[in-house]
């Protein structure tokens, strides 16, 4: 149990690091690590509970297997955008990018 | 005889309205045109007016016809026209004097650039009044009637541009809209109180001539008050009588057409027409008769002093109102209506010669004016005829529609018959000063000299009504009866020589003291003037009368107004703004937090769950 816990802590700080990372650098592509370190913290997260949980069994680890194929293809999505979006804009400082308001 | 013509008699009113409605849509792009359409159109009343007395003459029964208008519950509306001997006389005397008015308005308009627009609101005029006096129901005549208040106030801020008639015109509108609230309430009285809330004549004759009781004696008196307040506005009785001669600032044709010969007159045509609840009520009658006497008497006296051609005719207008009244209020229609017949014929000749003289000399102040018969001779006949006609001088008209006054008040009442004929006097007196100030003596301006007699299309017209004014007082003499019998059924009865000798005296009286003091100046007016410097003040000022209007109602009205103005700005206005403003600072922080940066949103998104979580948790702890 306590070992499930402290999985369970490291994940909290891991997704709490990486929602600060988003939220604060005006890097884009520093904002696009952050999110992968949260995805992450939830990996952790899914993994623990399959083997540490009330009823184990590896469901978690299938599932963790579709979040990191997602992510990866997730992350080749955002750096195209990114990249589409520095020829356009000559920057990657996210506090210009403000399409949305448009 | 057959009803033929009286079938047709809605053409009457119908066709000058047409003529508005096609003045109206083609305005602008005809200019003579227009006027001739709004004459023909004028001509074709009258002729069919003409044709209608015509048959009446001939005895042809009444006709009348009508049709419901609004269904509410048990009670109908209707509107319908109702010929008579009543309504068809007026519809004559109306056309009559409008079409003569639309011809001169021909010549004496023929410069200003709006001659259609004139022309437009005197066809609609000319529509309205026939409504009034074709209309078989008090509601109906209320709807005319208020139509024709609104010519009226049109027609006299048309010259717009001038100050004075923008504020005659609304002087005249809300002078005039004390008197409507009256008859307003007496038309929703007697809807009240009618059985089967009919307002037709015909249905208010039946229960007030039967004296049925239907209607209890006070509430009768109280209708009958009512509708008499509506004539005090329009027909200029004090005292309500200040907006008549303000609204002189009107064309001059106006003056004649709506102040002078009809639209005034419609107070007293609508007491003839109401008489019958008049008659029911002995209270209401006295009324009639005192205001009109004292109106009579009160602006012949103001008419001494006054030194603007068309004000001295107006205050006239109102003195010779007030005569009508008086006749109606000593119980005689006949006496009445016969003046009011008259009197449209010799005040529109007056005011269309006045018209006549101010096109000449460009002023109207007849201390300016002086020998002027010498050049427009045909101005100065005419005048001179309508001046006698207005006197009383036998055997013009005047003379025989004020001796039937005279002659019905002296049956009533001996101090009503004193005051008659001391307006007589006096009415002879200031016609014969305008006279002699107009058209006698030399000219005190060398631009007048030059003054030349206006054109045949202005002329024309004074003559036929000068004509009229002679001839217009035969149709009922103490010896020939015939008018009143035609009128009421009943042969009209006459006090004998008595009236006749005193309002002969009475009107030669004054126009030879005229002379004296205007003409031959043996007695000096300057002299006569300086011995009661007090009362020509106060007549000059028109017994201050505009004044104490003015510091009673006007003053207090309008700061009521500024209270009631300052309440809707903070109040009322207030609320309204406060929540544009709340609605205003509300969009202005969302459109703040819209920056369109997503770590903004998700700041706010990261927020929202920990608060949510925070509740979540939190109540289950509590």
């Amino acid at each position: 149990m306590t070992l499930l816990g402290s999985y369970l802590t490291l994940a909290a700080v891991l997704f709490c690091l990486g929602l600060y990372g988003v939220l604060t650098k005006r890097n884009a592509i520093v904002v696009l690590l952050s999110l992968e370190l949260m995805l992450n913290a939830v990996n952790l997260n899914l993994i623990a509970f399959s083997k540490y949980g009330m009823i184990p069994s590896l469901t978690g680890h299938v599932f963790t297997l579709f979040t990191i194929s997602v992510a990866a293809a997730e992350a080749a999505v955002g750096v195209a955008i990114l990249i589409v979006f520095y020829r356009r804009r000559v920057t990657v400082n996210v506090d210009e990018f403000d399409e949305l308001r448009r | 005889m057959a009803t033929v013509f009286a079938a047709y008699a809605w053409l009457v009113p119908a066709l000058p309205l047409a003529a508005f409605a096609l003045l109206t849509a083609f305005g602008r792009s005809l200019r003579t045109t227009g006027a001739w359409v709004a004459i023909l159109a004028s001509l074709g009343s009258l002729a069919l007016a003409l044709l209608i007395a015509g048959e009446r003459l001939a005895g042809a029964e009444d006709y009348s016809q009508s049709f419901n208008w609004l269904a509410f519950g048990t009670a109908t509306l209707s509107v319908g026209i109702d010929v008579t001997n009543l309504t068809s006389l007026m519809m004559v005397v109306v056309t009559v004097v409008g079409f003569l008015v639309n011809v001169y308005s021909y010549g004496y308009m023929r410069d200003d650039e709006r001659m259609t627009v004139f022309y437009a609101y005197v066809s609609l005029f000319l529509a309205s009044m026939l409504g009034l006096v074709l209309a078989d129901n008090l509601l109906m005549l209320y709807i005319f009637w208020e139509l024709v208040g609104v010519c009226s106030f049109l027609l006299i801020g048309f010259w717009y541009h001038k100050p004075e008639a923008r504020d005659a015109a609304k002087k005249a509108f809300i002078v005039t809209r004390v008197g409507d609230l009256g008859l307003l309430i007496a038309v929703l009285l007697l809807f009240w109180y009618m059985p089967g809330h009919a307002l037709d004549f015909t249905s208010i004759g039946n229960v007030f001539g039967n004296d049925g009781g239907a209607i209890s004696a006070g509430i009768t008196t109280l209708i009958a008050l009512l509708i008499f307040l509506g004539a005090v506005g329009k027909s200029g009785q004090f005292p309500l009588h200040v907006w008549l001669p303000d609204a002189m600032e009107g064309p001059t044709p106006i003056s004649a057409l709506i102040h002078a010969a009809t639209m005034v007159a419609a107070g007293v045509f609508l007491v003839a027409r109401t008489f019958v609840i008049f008659e029911a009520s002995p209270a209401a009658m006295a009324t009639v008769a005192a205001i009109g006497a004292f109106t009579a008497i009160f602006a012949a006296t103001i008419a001494l002093a006054q030194n603007d051609i068309k004000r001295v005719l107006a205050y006239s207008t109102v003195s010779q109102l007030g005569y009508m009244m008086l006749g109606l209020g000593v119980g005689s229609v006949v006496a009445g209506m016969f003046h009011l017949f008259t009197h449209a014929f010799f005040k529109a000749l007056l005011f269309l010669a006045a018209g006549s003289v101010i096109h000449a000399v460009h002023t109207q102040d007849i201390r300016e004016m002086g020998g002027l018969g010498s050049r427009m001779k045909t101005t100065a006949w005419t005048f001179g005829i309508g001046a006698l006609a207005l006197a009383g001088i036998p055997p013009l008209a005047g003379f025989w529609s004020k001796d039937a006054i005279l002659a019905a008040a002296l049956e009533r009442n001996p101090l009503l018959f004193v005051v008659g004929a001391v307006t007589a006097f006096l009415t002879a007196l200031y016609m014969s000063r305008l006279f002699y100030m107009v058209f006698a003596g030399k000219p005190k301006d060398d631009s007048h000299a030059h003054a030349h007699e206006s054109p045949a299309v202005m002329t024309a017209p004074l003559v036929v009504l000068a004509a009229l004014s002679v001839i217009a007082g035969f149709v009922e003499t103490p010896w020939y009866g015939w008018f009143g019998e035609w009128l009421t059924g009943e042969a009209a009865h006459h006090a004998g020589y008595l009236a006749m000798i005193v309002a002969t005296a009475a009107g030669l009286l004054g126009l030879y003291l005229g002379w004296l003091i205007w003409q031959k100046g043996t007695i000096d007016r300057k002299a006569l003037a300086a011995r009661m410097p007090g009362l020509v003040r106060v007549l000059e000022r028109k017994y201050y009368i505009d004044e104490f209007y003015d510091l009673v109602f006007v003053r207090s009205l309008r700061r009521l107004g500024y209270v009631l103005r300052a309440i809707d700005g903070l109040v009322v206005d207030g609320a309204v703004r406060l929540v544009a403003v709340t609605a205003q600072a509300v969009g202005r922080l969302n459109t703040r937090m819209q920056s369109g940066q997503l770590q903004g949103y998700l700041l706010a998104a990261v927020f929202s769950v920990v608060i949510l979580v925070l509740a979540v948790a939190g109540r289950r702890l509590w």
